[in-house]
């Protein structure tokens, strides 16, 4: 064991504190600290810093642009219901006209019905009063020429006037 | 074998200034690495970040939270390179002792450079020296002066001898762990190039105990940032 403890590399390390390596070490340090916050942390903080600026800068606009699309998605669903209400208004009216001019048709339809029925029946009764003109015509001529023929002889000019006039009245009478 | 560090002594004729070339040499080295790497790491910087970026940054923001934690971030940020700097310096110093021990003659050039005692405390006593620069310059000589009599005057001595004690344990608690790292690797070594068997008995062990020198690098380097960001709060936070 006593020749390993000589083979101790570090045993000579541990003596005494020799202060021109101390000085030097602490030159080498702040030498090193210089040039690395010139070379090293200066850039690379700058660079941290500017990140976090940038990932600000970029989460501010995204909010923005969200707030932006939000209120354009409610312009549009305003737009929408504002849409589809007129077209429900349009339908309406449009059932409303429709049903209107179904009765306004229907009306005219009848009037126009009872008008034509009306001048037929007036038709008929004057067809009906003419014909009826006509046959007393034919059947005063006729019950004339019959009676004059059958009576000529019997008959004055003054019974058979009677006569006929009888038999007129006779016949309106049995209409 | 007996194995000695590269001393130069009393440079420049002065005397008791004895110079380690290992630790000179050592320093450079890691400080060339962190240097190189932490460039490197920078260079080509993207808003989408990829690759060494990305763990660039991971580091930046692992720092800032450690200062976060400790104070406010305002007045915490003029720190940040610091933090950085400490902690990628410790790191690689605590690793590059890890897979390699170097010796050239009879002389050890690679080593950890924070196994050295004077090394750590000199990092520590310019940590607590910064720490109470910073305190008289943010909060100003009255305020700074007026933490060492609260809450209470008698604390006082308390307070200063407090301030050495931090050094000193700021310093050796790095300079511990990494000491008793390199011990243990020192002798696995020595018993994996005595024989055949030791080779085979030390493989193991080795194996393993260089993890968990990786693993103490990096508990120790934040340990050292952390606390130099708590004892910094102590000084320049008015809420203390």
């Amino acid at each position: 064991m006593h020749s390993y403890i000589d083979l101790l590399t570090v045993g000579a390390s541990v003596g005494g504190l020799r202060w021109p390596d101390m000085l030097v070490q602490l030159l080498f340090f702040l030498i090193l600290l210089a040039l690395l916050k010139k070379f090293a942390w200066g850039p690379l903080m700058n660079m941290m810093e500017k990140r976090e600026q940038y990932v600000a800068s970029e989460i501010e606009e995204a909010e923005k642009s969200r707030a932006e699309a939000e209120k354009a998605s409610k312009e549009a669903a305003d737009q929408l219901n504002q849409v589809r209400a007129e077209a429900q208004k349009m339908i309406e009216d449009a059932k409303s006209a429709g049903t209107s001019q179904q009765e306004q048709i229907i009306a005219a339809a009848k009037k126009e019905a009872e008008r034509i029925k009306e001048a037929a029946q007036a038709d008929i009764q004057n067809e009906k009063e003419r014909a009826i003109q006509a046959l007393q015509d034919k059947v005063a001529s006729l019950s004339v020429l019959i009676a004059s023929k059958v009576i000529e002889k019997e008959l004055s000019e003054q019974d058979q006037e009677k006569l006929i006039n009888e038999y007129i009245k006779e016949v309106g009478e049995e209409r | 074998m007996n194995h000695e560090n590269p001393i130069v002594h009393d440079i420049f004729g002065i005397p008791g200034a004895d110079l380690n070339l290992s630790n000179v040499f050592m320093t450079f080295i890691v400080s060339l690495i962190v240097f190189v790497f932490c460039v490197w790491g920078s260079r080509k910087l993207q808003m989408k970040p990829k690759g060494l970026q990305n763990f660039m940054e991971w580091a930046v923001e692992f720092v800032r939270g450690i200062i976060k934690d400790n104070m406010d971030w305002r007045t915490g940020r003029v720190f940040l390179p610091l933090g950085l700097t400490l902690i990628f310096y410790i790191l690689v110093s605590n690793l590059v002792g890890v897979a390699t021990v170097g010796v050239v003659g009879h002389d050890l050039w690679w080593k950890s450079p924070t196994a050295d005692a004077g090394l750590t405390l000199a990092l520590s006593t310019m940590i607590i020296v910064l720490t109470h620069y910073y305190g008289i310059k943010v909060r100003g000589t009255k305020a700074y002066l007026k933490t060492f009599v609260s809450p209470v005057p008698f604390m006082l001595p308390f307070k200063i001898v407090e301030e050495f004690t931090n050094t000193l344990t700021l310093g050796l608690r790095l300079f511990g762990n990494l000491y008793a790292g390199e011990v243990l690797l020192g002798l696995l070594v020595g018993m994996a190039t005595s024989s055949i068997f030791g080779f085979l008995g030390a493989a193991i062990p080795m194996l393993a105990w260089q993890g968990f020198s990786v693993f103490i690098g990096a508990i120790q380097s934040y340990v050292f940032v952390m606390l130099t960001m708590v004892y910094m709060s102590h000084k320049v936070n008015a809420d203390h």
